[in-house]
């Protein structure tokens, strides 16, 4: 008897407990201020550090034996089902919105373009790191060749892969966008994008977690604006699950 | 029963006086301390929980720059069907029910444990990052105040008796002993509390800040130099899990010495700064 009042007394107390947590975690005010810390994540890191620094790259010798993947591995659509097919000679990569010579590209096209190898380290939101090397075209030259507007604020990655349904998008502002080791890679460790990681192209943001490194890039478009594109959050992580949209840290 | 509400002047080099022993108070933690006390232990609560949150989205530990679910973990919490399991350096502890596997979770770290109280990754950041600007700006402050206002020189730093090593070694004996400090002696942090407060203040806390920095990648691209003080960006990450064992068990022995040297009288110095020295037994 007294066991028994003992053991629910303690399982009520937790009970409580974990109630009066979930009210204070839950509550808007909180939720409120605690993004306050987020805006201030950004905006002091971006106060200590050199806007252009370079993420580490490291060599040969620092690659990852086996890189994990993550995220979705076979976007499920037809549309991108025919592309992988025939190996995505009739794939092309738009680039829209707030440009003033709107174009598309082949993947042959990207490839013959300027070129930036860089092997470096890709650290997932959840802790674990892995080491690539990856070949692409910096995202800077094709924004430049689109004649990107002075008012863009953000580059968006429209990607063919979703979850059920919800299609996965990143954003980036134009301080990432146009630095030198942001490149839409199609070439991972001298190998052709593997599907797994994004094939035909994936975005590689050096000094970002996993998730806003966009894979099966189809369009890219620039914008004022983050609001009014899907969830306004910026991504598909930030919109679902109420990620950082600044994922530098 | 028998104190009666003594009349307490704003003065505080004048002791509150009547309760019922003879030994007088002595006001021995002044405001600052006080404050920084408080909102530390509120944030280093808040960061190993909201940590634990963070741990439980990859509960595994590397050595070196990078390391995966294909590398080899030095540690790891984790569960097997129904069984949770430790994993530290080729040993496994089971620890069904508590970590890795409880009947609520099968997460390394228990809802219990953890800020929010359920799993999400996103939270536990955030709340992570909010309270690491706390941590940083109060630690800060902090040390600019002990510095400037000599609490570091006059309380806190060894004096060159106490940093003879007889003179540890007796303390050592006297607190295995649980013989603590009485009269005049109890006003002074003894030096074994001296060193555990240092290493907490200079140590420990600059220690998890500074990994945990490392372990940012914009961080790392502005202050490549950390990646090479601490051997990678995963070694950061396992060392900022031991700098968070570190602090779980200075809480556990602070705790423990609290309650042994006298919770009442140890709360109300932390909270009011009054503290009555504490009497001999043989009544000296």
């Amino acid at each position: 008897m007294t066991l028994i009042s003992r053991r629910s007394a303690l399982v009520g107390a937790t009970g409580l407990l974990l109630s009066g947590c979930e009210k204070i975690t839950t509550a808007p005010a909180v939720r409120k201020v605690l993004t306050a810390g987020e805006k201030a994540m950004l905006s002091g890191q971006r106060l200590v550090t050199d806007r252009n620094a370079l993420a580490p790259e490291f060599t040969r010798a620092d690659l990852s034996p086996r890189f994990r993947m993550n995220g979705n591995r076979l976007p499920g659509s037809a549309d991108y089902q025919a592309h992988m097919a025939n190996g995505f000679a009739d794939w092309k990569l738009e680039i829209g919105g707030r440009v003033a010579r709107p174009f598309s590209m082949t993947l042959a096209q990207l490839k013959s373009a300027p070129q930036r190898t860089q092997i470096t380290r890709h650290d997932c939101v959840e802790g674990w790191s892995a080491i690539g090397e990856w070949t692409g075209v910096p995202l800077g030259l094709i924004l430049r060749q689109a004649q990107i507007l002075p008012s863009a604020q953000y580059v968006i990655f429209h990607c063919a892969d979703d979850f059920s349904g919800t299609p996965y998008y990143e954003s980036i502002d134009m301080i990432d966008a146009m630095h030198p080791q942001t490149i839409l890679a199609h070439t991972m460790n001298r190998q052709p994008l593997p599907v797994g990681h994004g094939a035909p192209v994936r975005l590689r943001v050096e000094r970002a977690l996993g998730y806003k490194q966009a894979k099966y890039v189809m369009k890219i478009e620039a914008v004022d604006t983050l609001a009014g594109i899907h969830g306004g959050g910026g991504g598909y992580w930030e919109d679902h699950s109420g990620y950082q949209w600044f994922a530098g840290i | 029963m028998d104190a009666a509400p003594a009349l307490v002047t704003s003065q505080e080099d004048v002791p509150p006086r009547g309760t019922s022993t003879d030994q007088p108070l002595v006001y021995r933690t002044r405001l600052p301390v006080r404050i920084w006390h408080w909102v530390n232990a509120l944030t280093i609560f808040i960061m190993l929980m909201s940590g634990a949150t963070i741990f439980n989205a990859h509960p595994r530990l590397y050595w070196g720059k990078f390391g995966a679910n294909y590398e080899r973990a030095w540690f790891a919490i984790g569960h097997r069907g129904q069984e949770g399991y430790l994993y530290f350096s080729g040993l496994e502890i089971p620890t069904t029910g508590f970590l890795g596997w409880t009947e609520s979770s099968t997460k390394a770290f228990p809802p219990l444990l953890t800020i929010p109280n359920y799993y999400s990754l996103a939270e536990g950041r955030q709340w992570h990052f909010f309270f690491a600007w706390v941590l940083v700006i109060s630690i800060s402050l902090f040390v600019i105040y002990a510095i400037f206002f000599k609490h570091l020189s006059r309380d806190l730093a060894l004096t060159r008796e106490e940093r003879r090593p007889a003179h540890l070694w007796h303390d050592i004996k006297e607190h295995a002993r649980l013989r603590f400090p009485t009269g005049e002696a109890a006003k002074a942090y003894n030096p074994l509390q001296k060193i555990a407060y240092l290493g907490v203040i200079f140590v420990l806390i600059p220690l998890v800040i500074l990994t945990g920095m490392t372990m940012s990648p914009n961080l790392n691209a502005a202050f490549p130099w950390l990646l090479d003080l601490f051997g990678g960006r995963q070694s950061a990450r396992s060392i900022h899990f031991l700098c968070a064992a570190g602090f779980v068990g200075f809480i556990a022995v602070h705790l423990l010495m609290v309650i042994l040297a006298g919770p009442l009288n140890e709360l109300r110095s932390i909270i009011t700064g009054w503290y009555r020295l504490p009497v001999r037994k043989d009544g000296q």
